[in-house]
């Protein structure tokens, strides 16, 4: 072999090493892959999916629910005004499969406390969410979403989700939005203005 | 004086229209009240009683004994079984919405959860059914009856969901039995309980789990 030879069959090598190590790079990026762009949603709920605005944590958030609420945003059985706003267009092509990715993703991410409640009321936040109020019909919150708010199964977890946007579900429902969401429609109604800002206070800062 | 006497008069016709429409209006009232209370029941053990699985396992209530409905709840107002959230639910309520409460979830038939693992349903039927007499446990079916419907006090175990059995069999004497009162109704399920293995425990609370 030649000198010629030998230096132009160490350039292709190279480059071909090259070639691999960008393509290696693109998907590797952090929170992009091939087949999964997660970009369209933290786009709106935060680079790291903690939340942004009217948009919620989905980080940390229960496997099961994610996937329930994607598929409710698909049917439109979640008609929240956001929802119909953002989701119903975000969701309107999403086939079962990604919204399976797209939860085992978001629930695998670490979650923070959102800690945006008002700290008054916390203590009597966290009265209600544990004994509810048995003389105005006020179930207990924890034998269904757990003492730290972790959730269940399809249950989601509420612990350290932003006061305003747990506020806003408990109002919602109350109002008669995402009727389908038993029995939570039924829970909000029998909740007085307070006792959602007591509650969606102390749920913001339960780790 | 007569002016004294008439003043008492006035008064008393007033009392006595006061309370009669109270009545009346409690009368109405009792009738929503009731139907509010049986809502909060159904938020968390079904919307017909059918049980709930949320973090923890809400039992199901339909079809179930009216004496040992009413048995369960008089236990956790007097915190004879132990559990936080029935004994606030529980000492709210007055002796004639307990009574009330107890015929209506009783009268409520829904088609059990289900939800169980289905593995070891058959020895759960053989326990159920025979007993394992070489372990000193009874047949269930003994005083369960054999479609596991209960009588009087001795409760239905039909459909009941599988984690409820299973934490109830496994713990019995935690939470049931306590603050030192002899002869409590609880106290006929130490031994068996105390028995069961845990292998033995799943099959049958999934066995039940299945039954109408």
């Amino acid at each position: 072999m030649n000198a010629h030879t030998a230096r132009s069959r160490i350039m292709k090598r190279t480059s071909a090493i090259v070639a691999v190590a960008v393509i290696a790079a693109l998907a590797a990026t952090p929170g992009q892959t091939q087949e999964l762009p997660v970009r369209n949603c933290t786009w709106c709920h935060g680079p790291s999916a903690q939340g942004s605005g009217a948009a919620p944590r989905i980080a940390g958030q229960r496997e099961q629910y994610l996937v329930s609420q994607l598929h409710a945003f698909h049917d439109r059985s979640r008609d929240n005004p956001a929802s119909k706003q953002y989701m119903w267009g975000a969701t309107a092509r999403l086939s079962p499969e990604m919204a399976r990715d797209f939860a085992l993703y978001f629930s695998s991410l670490p979650a923070e406390a959102a800690e945006d409640g008002d700290t008054g009321l916390a203590a009597l936040g966290k009265v209600i969410y544990e004994q509810g109020v048995p003389d105005a019909n006020v179930v207990s919150c924890i034998v269904c979403h757990g003492p730290r708010g972790e959730g269940f199964e399809a249950i989601p977890r509420l612990g350290g989700m932003s006061h305003g946007y747990l506020k806003s579900r408990l109002e919602q429902w109350g109002q008669g939005y995402h009727a389908s969401a038993r029995p939570m429609p039924l829970v909000a109604r029998t909740l007085s203005a307070d006792e959602i800002e007591a509650l969606a206070s102390y749920l913001s800062f339960l780790k | 004086m007569k002016v004294a006497c008439l003043r008492l008069a006035l008064l008393a016709a007033v009392l006595a229209l006061a309370s009669a429409t109270a009545g009346r209006a409690q009368e109405q009232g009792g009738r929503q009240a009731f139907e509010a209370k049986v809502v909060y029941c159904k938020t968390c053990h079904g919307l017909s009683g059918e049980g709930y699985r949320g973090y923890y396992p809400m039992p199901r209530l339909a079809g179930q004994q009216p004496k040992y409905l009413e048995n369960q709840l008089r236990a956790f107002i007097e915190r004879r079984r132990v559990n936080p959230v029935m004994f606030n639910v529980a000492h709210v309520l007055t002796p004639a919405t307990l009574a009330a409460l107890t015929a209506h979830f009783h009268n409520l038939n829904p088609p059990p959860l289900g939800g169980a693992p289905r593995d070891n349903v058959g020895l759960g039927r053989t326990i159920y059914e025979q007993g394992l007499p070489e372990a000193n446990i009874a047949a269930c079916s003994a005083c369960h009856g054999p479609e596991a419907k209960g009588h009087e006090e001795i409760p239905r175990l039909a459909g009941q969901l599988y984690p409820y059995t299973v934490k109830s069999l496994t713990y019995w004497g935690r939470e049931r039995g306590q603050g030192g009162v002899r002869d409590d109704t609880s106290a006929i399920m130490v031994v068996t309980t105390h028995n069961l293995d845990a292998a033995q425990i799943s099959a049958l609370a999934a066995y039940l789990a299945f039954l109408k």
